[in-house]
């Protein structure tokens, strides 16, 4: 029986190492979570309002992130704009900035869905009871979409999660980048580290997004 | 901007667009494919088929496309099993995308209301009947959106296949940048090739959907 290499994952710190990597991913993925719930829910009440131009903006602007994929996205902030301006960001500053941009936008749009869900009749006949424009939203719309929106954004964490290992082609150290460099290190003694280690990411990223997915499920079922 | 340079990098750059397309639609059409087998499944619950489908689904929706790549292209071939990069791409893609047209196809079968199907039964439609003339036309109108945005979704992720050394878009202009950094110009082209490929794929998405939406019935 050949060794399937898992025994190099518990030599030395390797695998205090393998979890450091994913922690690295992890955190730019809640970092820019953050960011985006809070932009994508100014974005989305501003989408759902009157103004025909931030409408027409909004609209360029989600077909953009919808049709780009983020590792070009990536590049072109990592490597394009720091050429062209001349200006200094860091690797993981790029990372957040990317996928902040793409997830306000997503999120945005979760938001104007929610929004527009909420029947018509609903904003009339608090205004009818003398509600005013702050208190329609505060008191009437507001604790309704929270309950649509917050599986959806739980569900937004799982999809961050899967993409921030994208850094890894900007060359910052995450945990997919940790095995390669383990897998090298480990070449000659295990030469079939590959397998274990990959496997051992796999589940892994498993272990983390399939309790997240499930919450968000198990939330959606209930507030239905 | 040197227009030079970028008219002198085109023929590469539309060859990638061609592999791209190639590997990505083959992906598309098997994650269609197993999107559909694993969707009835789930709806004709299938003993232990379904569990099996169920878990499958599971897994691939809660991993990265990127490791799964890694996985396939780097780790099989130390149990002797090996791929090439090609395949890989398709069979990840496939992998990948079959989950999630599942679950899309699946929603839309159950969006449908069982009354229907009992309806049917009771005017003397077989099982199979009612589900070939009644619940399968109005659940894959009520797909569509879902799908069009998991082709969009699989077409994008096809960005990851560079780091299997498939030379597609992003393998050209990473490789490009590396020997003549020429970063702007290469960083631009990336930029209009991918949007040559998707936008027309949006917008057709789109206008079927708002086609589709007329032949709805029912809330």
């Amino acid at each position: 029986m050949r060794s399937l290499g898992l025994d190099v994952l518990w030599k030395g710190k390797n695998f205090v190492r393998l979890l450091g990597g994913l922690w690295v991913a992890v955190r730019i993925s809640l970092i820019s979570v953050a960011i985006s719930i809070a932009l994508g829910v100014v974005i989305g009440v501003l989408a759902t309002g009157r103004s025909r131009v931030f409408k027409a903006v909004f609209r360029v602007y989600l077909e953009i992130v919808r049709v780009m994929p983020q590792m070009v996205l990536l590049f072109v902030v990592y490597f394009g704009t720091t050429r062209v301006f001349g200006w200094d960001l860091s690797a993981e500053f790029s990372a957040i900035l990317v996928f902040s941009f793409w997830g306000a936008a997503e999120m945005g749009d979760l938001v104007r869905g929610a929004l527009i869900s909420i029947p018509r009749i609903q904003y009339e006949s608090a205004e009818a009871l003398g509600l005013s424009g702050g208190q329609v939203y505060r008191y009437v719309i507001l604790p309704q979409t929270v309950r649509r929106l917050i599986p959806l954004s739980i569900n937004l964490i799982t999809r961050m999660i899967k993409t921030t290992n994208l850094v890894m082609m900007i060359g910052m150290v995450e945990v997919l980048k940790v095995a390669q460099q383990i897998i090298e290190a480990n070449r000659q003694s295990s030469p079939n580290a590959a397998f274990g280690l990959f496997a051992v990411v796999l589940l892994l990223y498993f272990a983390i997004c399939w309790p997240i997915s499930r919450l968000a499920g198990y939330l959606e079922k209930r507030w239905a | 901007m040197d227009v030079e340079v970028m008219r002198s990098y085109l023929p590469l750059y539309r060859d990638a667009l061609l592999l791209t397309l190639r590997i990505g639609w083959q992906g598309v059409l098997l994650a269609l494919f197993i999107g559909v087998v694993c969707a009835v499944i789930l709806h004709l619950r299938l003993p232990v088929l379904r569990q099996i489908t169920a878990a499958y689904i599971e897994f691939f929706r809660n991993t990265p496309l990127l490791v799964q790549l890694f996985f396939l292209y780097f780790a099989l071939p130390k149990l002797g099993v090996r791929v090439g990069a090609a395949l890989c791409g398709v069979l990840g893609l496939g992998l990948l995308g079959g989950a999630y047209m599942a679950e899309t196809i699946r929603g839309g079968l159950e969006s449908i209301a069982s009354i229907q199907s009992e309806s049917a039964q009771s005017l003397g439609m077989t099982r199979m009947q009612a589900f070939r003339y009644v619940i399968l036309p109005q659940a894959v109108s009520r797909s569509v959106p879902g799908l069009v945005a998991n082709v969009i979704f699989l077409l994008k992720e096809t960005s990851v296949f560079s780091t299997i050394s498939l030379m597609d878009l992003m393998f050209t202009a990473k490789d490009l940048i590396g020997m003549y950094a020429k970063t702007l110009e290469c960083l631009t082209l990336l930029v209009v090739f991918y949007l040559i490929m998707l936008l027309p794929v949006s917008v057709l998405g789109s206008l079927v959907e708002r086609r589709l939406r007329h032949a709805e019935f029912g809330p």
